[in-house]
């Protein structure tokens, strides 16, 4: 499953991220680590992008990014 | 008599930074996430004795600063607020560029202590590039609210760095800064800095890339951090060879053969996967 599967109010668990090199570096150094607990929390009045609580802080990606990111979603 | 031309070719380097320190006050770089009270504190320190700018050719904003301690002039410089040093945006270039080139005496990195765990990548990737570095965990006050507790302790033991808790909007912990940047600076404090030891797959080409390097850039030899030049490369991030080439022109023809990916070793970044 990935992030962009993710429905808002669910919550998740990053299992891998889909990329390397600077991409991938910069999912990583905004903390899309895998083994983090993810929440999708509002959508854009267009459904991209859409904001997550992670670590924390709200981040917003698009989709482009959100087809990178491996999940497992959890009640 | 070397190391008066060290100096010299050092504040030349750091001209490139719009820094003149002819008269060798011991350079600080104040580092830290966004939003983490970085401005405050630097505020804090310097009081009235600052001026702000640009950094060179970037509209990135930035701010320096004096602050004394005892006999000692420090001479502060605020770097733009960043979730890391890896150069994915102008303002990562100038934070991560400034620390590798310039190369300041200390770096302190504030964090926001209600949010600890985000903020600790850039603590180890600063540690990663400078062993000289103090933590500064603001904020304390809401974190407390939040019911969050840190064993500054503990925290000091595993990073090996000096950690000073602070409420920099109520002016908490600014002297113990000081003094701990006097300290380090008298060396009456070494630091060790904790030290990431990736897998045996990476480690193993590191010790094969760092005698490469040496033998290829010598003249980056005690004036970058060749472990941290080794990771750059194997993660394969080049814009470290376009900053070596900006700061160091005359020796583009010997950084650019790095260019072509002959050091290019696949499979570094396959680790993060699993």
């Amino acid at each position: 499953m990935l992030l962009s599967d993710l429905k808002i109010q669910e919550k998740a668990e990053i299992k891998a991220i889909r990329v390397s090199g600077r991409q991938g570096r910069r999912l990583l150094d905004l903390g899309f680590i895998p083994g983090t607990i993810i929440k999708a929390i509002r959508k854009s009045p267009l459904g991209d992008p859409v904001a997550y609580r992670i670590k924390g802080t709200v981040l917003a990606l698009r989709k482009e990014e959100t087809d990178l990111i491996e999940i497992r979603r959890i009640e | 008599m070397a190391l008066y031309a060290d100096s010299l070719a050092l504040n030349l380097l750091r001209k490139n930074f719009n820094i003149s320190n002819d008269d060798n006050k011991p350079i600080i770089a104040l580092a830290g996430n966004p939003n983490t009270g970085k401005s405050t504190i630097f505020n804090g320190l310097t009081g009235l004795r600052q001026h702000t700018g640009n950094w060179p050719g970037k509209t990135v904003g930035r701010a320096e600063g004096y602050f004394k301690y005892k006999e000692e002039e420090f001479l502060i410089i605020d770097l733009p607020g960043t979730y890391s040093l890896l150069a994915n945006s102008t303002e990562e270039l100038i934070a991560r560029d400034f620390i590798c080139f310039a190369r300041p005496d200390l770096t302190l990195v504030v964090a926001d202590a209600t949010n600890l765990e985000r903020n600790l990548n850039l603590v180890l990737q600063v540690l990663e590039l400078s062993t000289n570095t103090i933590l500064v965990l603001n904020l304390l006050d809401e974190a407390r609210r939040k019911g969050i507790k840190i064993d500054v302790k503990k925290l000091e033991a595993c990073l090996q760095v000096p950690v000073i808790p602070a409420v920099a909007r109520e002016g908490l912990g600014l002297e113990e800064i000081k003094k701990t940047c006097y300290q380090i600076s008298k060396e009456k404090i070494k630091i060790k800095g904790f030290k990431i030891t990736y897998s045996r797959e990476i480690e193993e080409k590191i010790e094969e890339l760092i005698p490469l390097l040496k033998r290829k850039l010598p003249f980056l030899q005690k004036r970058i951090n060749w472990r941290w030049l080794a990771l750059r490369l194997l993660e394969g991030d080049k814009t470290i060879l376009v900053s070596i080439n900006t700061y160091y022109p005359i020796y583009q023809e010997r950084v650019n053969i790095f260019q072509k990916g002959e050091v290019q070793l696949d499979g570094f970044n396959q680790v993060w996967l699993k």
